[in-house]
C-alpha cells in the first residue's frame, strides 16, 4: 500500500485530467465543508445558550408560594401562606435522594429603591438570606474572604458577602473591604467576603450586584420570623429533580393545608426540565447537521464514483494490457480503490481545512465585535474531525468499490479488443 | 515446451454457437520459432489467446513447461502469464502515460522485483532492442517500429518461457516489419521459444516452422528453411 510506484501511478492518473479531478474533488470538498460548518454553527448556538445557564447546578428546581385557589380544611380560597423553615427539615426527612435544600429570603429586587448604605455612598442591591450550601447550587468564585458557614447560621452573625459589582459602587479603589461594614436597611453587616459570578443570562452586571447574608441573621434583622421566601432544591446526580418534584409539592401542600388539587398555590420552576428541553433541541440540531451534511457529502461521493467509472472505462484497454502482463486482479482493484480514497481524502481534508479556517475567522470576528446573544465559540471537536475523516475513508471505499469491481469484471481478452 | 491435445473452443453468438477450434493437436519444443498462419476466421488468434491464458478452452489438454493449465481463476492466470509468457501485440499496447523504460519494467513490477533492479533490467532490455537512448520517452514520441521494439523488450523483461506475438508486424510497413522480425530472430537465436501469429507469407517464411490453420483445424505443419530478415534491412 505504501508503495512508491503505486502512489506515482495514482498521481499520474489523477493529474492526467486535472480539471476533471478538481471538479470531482469539489463535490466532496463541499460536502465536508457544509458538514463542518453546520456542526460548528450548532455547537456555537449550543455554547451560547448553555453559557446562559451559567454554572448553575442544572438538576435543580425553585419553589415558592402563591395564593391558594381552593378552599380546604376550613380555610378560604385566596389565602396567602409562606413556607416555613420547618419545611426544609420535613422535605429532608420525607424525600430521598436530594442533595441540597436551600431556603432563601430576599430584599430588594428589580429596580428596587436604594437599600444599602456605606458611608456616603448608597446603592440598590438584591440582598439574600442564604445557607452555606447555596454556593453549590449557584456557583460563584470567592475573590476574597469567605462565604457563609454554619457557625454564621447558628450564631446568626450579621455578616455579608458582597459581589464585585457592589464593591465597585460602594468602595473606593484602594479601600479595605473585608472587615468594613455596610448598612442594609438600617442594619449593619460586616463584609467578610467578595465573590464573582460567571456571567449568566447574558447579563453579567446583575449577577455581581448581590449581597449574601446568613439566612438566620437575615430573618432576625428583617423580621421574617421562620418564613422562607422560596427554596432551591437540587437532587442527587443519579436522580432527576423532575421525577421527585411532584412528591415535594405534594408534601408541601400537605404541610400547609393546601387542597391536593390546587394547582396555583405552589409555584415552581424546574430548571432540569428546561435544560433537558434545550439539550434535546441541540440533539435534534446535531442530527439535522449530520443528516444534511452527510447527504451533501453523499452527492459528492456519488460524483467521485461516477468519475471513477469513467476513468475505468477509459482505461479498460490499459487494464487489459496490465492483466495480460500478469498483474493480479486484486492489485488492479486496490489501485482503483486507492485512487478513489485518495481523491476523497484529499478533497475532504481540503474541506476540513477550509472549514476550520472559516470557523477561525468567525471566532475572530466574534471576538472583535464582542459577544453575540445565544452564539458563542463555534467549534468542532477533534472527535468530529476524526469522525469526518473516517466517513471520508468509508465513502472513498464506497465510491471506488463499484468502479473497481467493473474494472476486473472485464476479461483481459475483451479489454484488449477495446479500441 | 507446449503440448496441446484435442483442443476445442466455441463461441456463443446469440442462439448459434460458433465452433472455432475443432480439435487442435500441437507441440512446440524449446527454442522453436513457429509461425501460425491462416486466413481470418481460421481460429489462429483464438488459439493464441488460449495459449496465452487470456481465454479458456472448452475441452482438451494444455501443458506449458510441464504445468497443466486448467481450472484457472483470474489470479492464477495472471500469475502464470507473468511467469511463463511474454506478449507482443499487433497494436503494441504500450501504456501511453508511462515512459519506454517504465513500460518495460511493468512485468517486473508485477513480479515484485525491487525498484532499482527493475530499472536496470528495463534498460538492459531496451539496450537489447536498440532503444537505450529512448528510455525516458513516452510511447507517443516513438515511431511504430520503435513502439513494437519497446513492446518486445517488455515481453522479454519477465524472462518468459514462451513469447507470443499476435501479428507483430501487422501495423508496420515492410522495412520496419523486417527490422522487427530481425529482432525476433535474434531473440530466438538466443534460445527463446517464440510463437508468431501472422497472415503474411514473407513473415512466416522467416520462422523455422509454419503451422497452417483452416476452419479450426491444422491443415499443414511443416519445418522450413528460415529466411533471415537481416538481408532485407
Amino acid at each position: 500500500m505504501f508503495n512508491r510506484d503505486r502512489w506515482k501511478e495514482i498521481l499520474e492518473v489523477l493529474t492526467s485530467n486535472l480539471f476533471r479531478s478538481i471538479l470531482t474533488a469539489f463535490g466532496v470538498f463541499w460536502g465536508i465543508l457544509i458538514l463542518i460548518i453546520l456542526l460548528a454553527a450548532g455547537k456555537g448556538f449550543e455554547n451560547g445558550v448553555k453559557a446562559d445557564f451559567g454554572d448553575i447546578a442544572t438538576n435543580t428546581m425553585f419553589i415558592w408560594t402563591r395564593n391558594t385557589s381552593k378552599a380546604h380544611k376550613g380555610l378560604p380560597k385566596g389565602r396567602r401562606f409562606n413556607f416555613k423553615i420547618q419545611d426544609v427539615q420535613s422535605i429532608n426527612d420525607n424525600i430521598p435522594n436530594l442533595r441540597f435544600i436551600s431556603p432563601r429570603n430576599q430584599l430588594g429586587g428589580f429596580r428596587g429603591a436604594n437599600n444599602v448604605v456605606k458611608g456616603l455612598k448608597t446603592g440598590a442591591f438584591n440582598v439574600y438570606g442564604d445557607y452555606p450550601e447555596f454556593i453549590n447550587q449557584d456557583p460563584m468564585t470567592i475573590t476574597s474572604g469567605r462565604f457563609i458557614n454554619h457557625s454564621d447560621i447558628n450564631e446568626k452573625r450579621k455578616i455579608a458577602i458582597i459581589g464585585e459589582g457592589v464593591k465597585k459602587s460602594l468602595y473606593d479603589k484602594e479601600e479595605k473591604v473585608i472587615g468594613s461594614y455596610v448598612k442594609i436597611q438600617g442594619v449593619n453587616f460586616m463584609v467578610v467576603g467578595t465573590y464573582k459570578k460567571k456571567s449568566n443570562n447574558g447579563d453579567g452586571e446583575e449577577g455581581q450586584n448581590e449581597i449574601f447574608v446568613p439566612f438566620t441573621a437575615f430573618s432576625q434583622a428583617f423580621n421574617r420570623a421562620d418564613n422562607v421566601g422560596w427554596m432551591a432544591i437540587t437532587a442527587n446526580d443519579g436522580t432527576s429533580i423532575t421525577n421527585v418534584k411532584e412528591n415535594i409539592v405534594d408534601l408541601l401542600k400537605n404541610n400547609h393545608k393546601v387542597h391536593p388539587d390546587d394547582k396555583r398555590a405552589i409555584g415552581y420552576f424546574d430548571l432540569y426540565e428546561q435544560y433537558n428541553r434545550v439539550e434535546s433541541l441541540f440533539g435534534a440540531m446535531g442530527f439535522i447537521a449530520y443528516f444534511v451534511g452527510i447527504l451533501v457529502l453523499l452527492s459528492g461521493v456519488i460524483g467521485v464514483s461516477n468519475i471513477m467509472l469513467i476513468v475505468v472505462k477509459e482505461r479498460t484497454k490499459e487494464i487489459g494490457i496490465r492483466r495480460a502482463l500478469g498483474e493480479d486482479p486484486w492489485s488492479i482493484k486496490l489501485q482503483i480503490l486507492m485512487e478513489s480514497i485518495f481523491l476523497t481524502i484529499i478533497s475532504g481534508m481540503g474541506g476540513i481545512t477550509f472549514g476550520a479556517l472559516f470557523i477561525y475567522g468567525v471566532n475572530k470576528l466574534l471576538e472583535m465585535n464582542g459577544p453575540v446573544d445565544m452564539f458563542l465559540n463555534p467549534s468542532v471537536s477533534i472527535g468530529v474531525v476524526i469522525g469526518a475523516l473516517f466517513i471520508l475513508i468509508l465513502s472513498g471505499l464506497l465510491a471506488g468499490f463499484i468502479p473497481a469491481q467493473s474494472a476486473i469484471k472485464v476479461k483481459p481478452i475483451d479489454a484488449l479488443r477495446t479500441e | 515446451m507446449i503440448e496441446i491435445k484435442n483442443l476445442h473452443k466455441s463461441y456463443k453468438m446469440g442462439s448459434n454457437s460458433l465452433h472455432v477450434l475443432k480439435g487442435i493437436n500441437f507441440n512446440v519444443e524449446e527454442g522453436e520459432l513457429v509461425a501460425i498462419m491462416g486466413s481470418s476466421g481460421s481460429g489462429k488468434s483464438t488459439l493464441l489467446n488460449i495459449l496465452g491464458m487470456l481465454d479458456n478452452s472448452d475441452s482438451g489438454e494444455y501443458n506449458l513447461d510441464g504445468v497443466p493449465i486448467k481450472d484457472l481463476n483470474e489470479t492464477k492466470a495472471a500469475r502464470y502469464r507473468n511467469k511463463f509468457l511474454g506478449f507482443v501485440f499487433q497494436s503494441f499496447n504500450l501504456i501511453n502515460y508511462k515512459s519506454a523504460a517504465e513500460n518495460v519494467a511493468l512485468p517486473l513490477y508485477y513480479q515484485k522485483v525491487g525498484r532499482k533492479e527493475r530499472q536496470e533490467k528495463a534498460l538492459k532490455y531496451l539496450e537489447q532492442v536498440g532503444l537505450r537512448d529512448w528510455a525516458s520517452h513516452l510511447p507517443s514520441e516513438l515511431s511504430g517500429g520503435q513502439k513494437q521494439r519497446v513492446a518486445i523488450a517488455r515481453a522479454l523483461a519477465a524472462e518468459p518461457k514462451v513469447l507470443l506475438a499476435d501479428e507483430p508486424t501487422g501495423a508496420l510497413d515492410s522495412t520496419t516489419s523486417y527490422e522487427v522480425m530481425d529482432l525476433i530472430q535474434k531473440i530466438n537465436d538466443a534460445g527463446n521459444t517464440i510463437l508468431v501469429v501472422t497472415h503474411e507469407p514473407d513473415i512466416a517464411d522467416m520462422c523455422k516452422r509454419i503451422v497452417h490453420l483452416k476452419d479450426g483445424v491444422i491443415v499443414e505443419d511443416k519445418k522450413i528453411e528460415q529466411v533471415r530478415a537481416d538481408q532485407y534491412v
